[in-house]
């Protein structure tokens, strides 16, 4: 089967920023994207876990986008202007997709 | 009351089933219990209580009327919130040496207020059959954000990179889940009145002990997990601030009460309100508006020391203090 070239971008951020984020994405064309919970970790601003939290200062975010490698550059500038100064993590890795055009 | 009175109200204090609840969570998350409550579970408590304790307050206003108290308490509350940073700012810039980015950040839960922290304290009132105004929960709703104004105020004035206060983030504060919920309940309890009340009775108020009891068995749990991840973040001074500066707060809220005449138990509300620091609120506006901040270091201090230490000692104290003082 037939498989195209794409980038994935996988933001972790935290979860107050999740609806800044997105808008972000939408902003710069990005519609297509993945939002999954995060039910914990630990980094460089110390641990964290979902368990028992009520508010949503404690807790972060998986964004997930399915993206053409030539929307790329567009889709990290807008996205680091939003994350830039918080907490989370940032990273982008090769992969396929098997219908192009939806990317 | 004698010292052997304090002693006896703080010991009966102790030993409801509400603080044994929170003590049980901090403890099992203390010798790593695996222990937990699902974050939904936790919402939907949380959605409960604001959802019960609004509508209570509503109809107990709709049941003995609105005075002119009311707006003199509201504005007293919203000075109190925005004045309280300051003093805490002060004091953790004295007594630790945490930067101002984090001292503007923490002074900000100090301003806030603590909702179940209020309600245990109007639990306890209505144990002991002391009557308190029923708007008070608006007071605490009114208290809940200009505090935040006060720390962004503090963080940009003294060096620190706040981010501007757009309309977005505003309209995040001012209509938050818990602000809309708590205000909503409380304007349906009035409306609906001591009728509406008695047709959801067997829902919000037989419960609802043994509910709050599990929320702060989630509590203790959610605070002794920070407290026990975060060795290390919490200076001795910044200890001491965490259990000081509800006193003060309590203090100032007491001369408060006092000037607009409250009852004996809406004094001890507002004091209780006046001493205690939000982990829900002012925390999420912190993270959009001062991101540089640590996050581990007002959650820990609010909901790690301030918080246990209202629940245990502070609510009778400040109890025994407004009875000192009015007479009661």
């Amino acid at each position: 089967m037939k498989m195209h070239e794409a980038k994935r971008v996988e933001i972790i951020i935290e979860a107050v920023m999740e609806g800044r984020l997105t808008n972000a994405l939408n902003e710069a064309g990005v519609t297509g994207y993945t939002i999954l919970p995060v039910s914990g970790g630990s980094g460089r601003s110390g641990q964290w876990s979902r368990e028992g939290q009520v508010g949503r200062a404690g807790g972060m975010v998986a964004v997930i986008c399915l993206i053409h490698p030539d929307r790329l550059d567009a889709l990290l500038e807008s996205a680091f202007a939003v994350v830039e100064r918080h907490i989370g993590v940032v990273s982008v890795s090769d992969t396929y997709v098997l219908r192009a055009e939806r990317f | 009351m004698g010292m052997d009175g304090i002693l006896a109200l703080a010991g009966a204090n102790l030993v409801s089933p509400i603080i044994l609840s929170f003590l049980l969570g901090l403890v099992a998350a203390l010798v790593r219990s695996d222990l937990s409550f699902p974050e939904a579970v936790a919402k939907g408590l949380s959605l409960y209580l604001l959802f019960a304790i609004g509508f209570k307050g509503g109809a107990g206003v709709a049941a003995h009327g609105v005075d002119a108290l009311l707006v003199a308490a509201l504005f007293a509350g919203v000075i109190l919130s925005i004045l309280l940073p300051f003093i805490a700012f002060a004091m953790l810039r004295f007594l630790t040496r945490v930067p101002v980015i984090d001292a503007a950040a923490v002074a900000g839960h100090y301003g806030s207020i603590s909702i179940v922290t209020f309600v245990a304290a109007s639990s306890l009132l209505a144990g002991r059959g002391i009557p308190a105004e029923s708007y008070m929960i608006a007071v605490a709703a009114a208290m809940e954000a200009p505090a935040i104004l006060s720390a962004l105020w503090l963080a940009a004035r003294r060096g620190g990179t706040a981010e501007r206060v757009g309309a977005e983030l505003w309209r995040e504060i001012l209509i938050n889940g818990s602000i809309i919920l708590l205000l909503g309940a409380f304007a349906i309890g009035w409306f609906t009145g001591e009728a509406g009340l008695a047709e959801i009775r067997s829902f919000i108020v037989d419960p609802f002990k043994g509910v709050l009891c599990l929320f702060l068995l989630d509590m203790g749990l959610v605070a002794g997990r920070g407290l026990r991840s975060s060795r290390g973040v919490l200076s001795l001074g910044a200890v001491i601030f965490g259990i000081v500066m509800p006193l003060v707060g309590a203090t100032l809220s007491l001369a408060a009460g006092l000037a607009l005449g409250l009852s004996f138990g809406g004094v001890v509300l507002l004091m209780v309100l006046g001493a205690s620091a939000s982990y829900i609120a002012v925390p999420a506006a912190m993270r959009v508006a001062l991101p540089e901040a640590n996050p581990a270091l007002s959650l820990t201090l609010a909901l790690g020391v301030t918080f246990p230490f209202n629940l245990t000692l502070g609510i009778p104290l400040y109890l025994l203090l407004a009875g000192a003082v009015t007479g009661n």
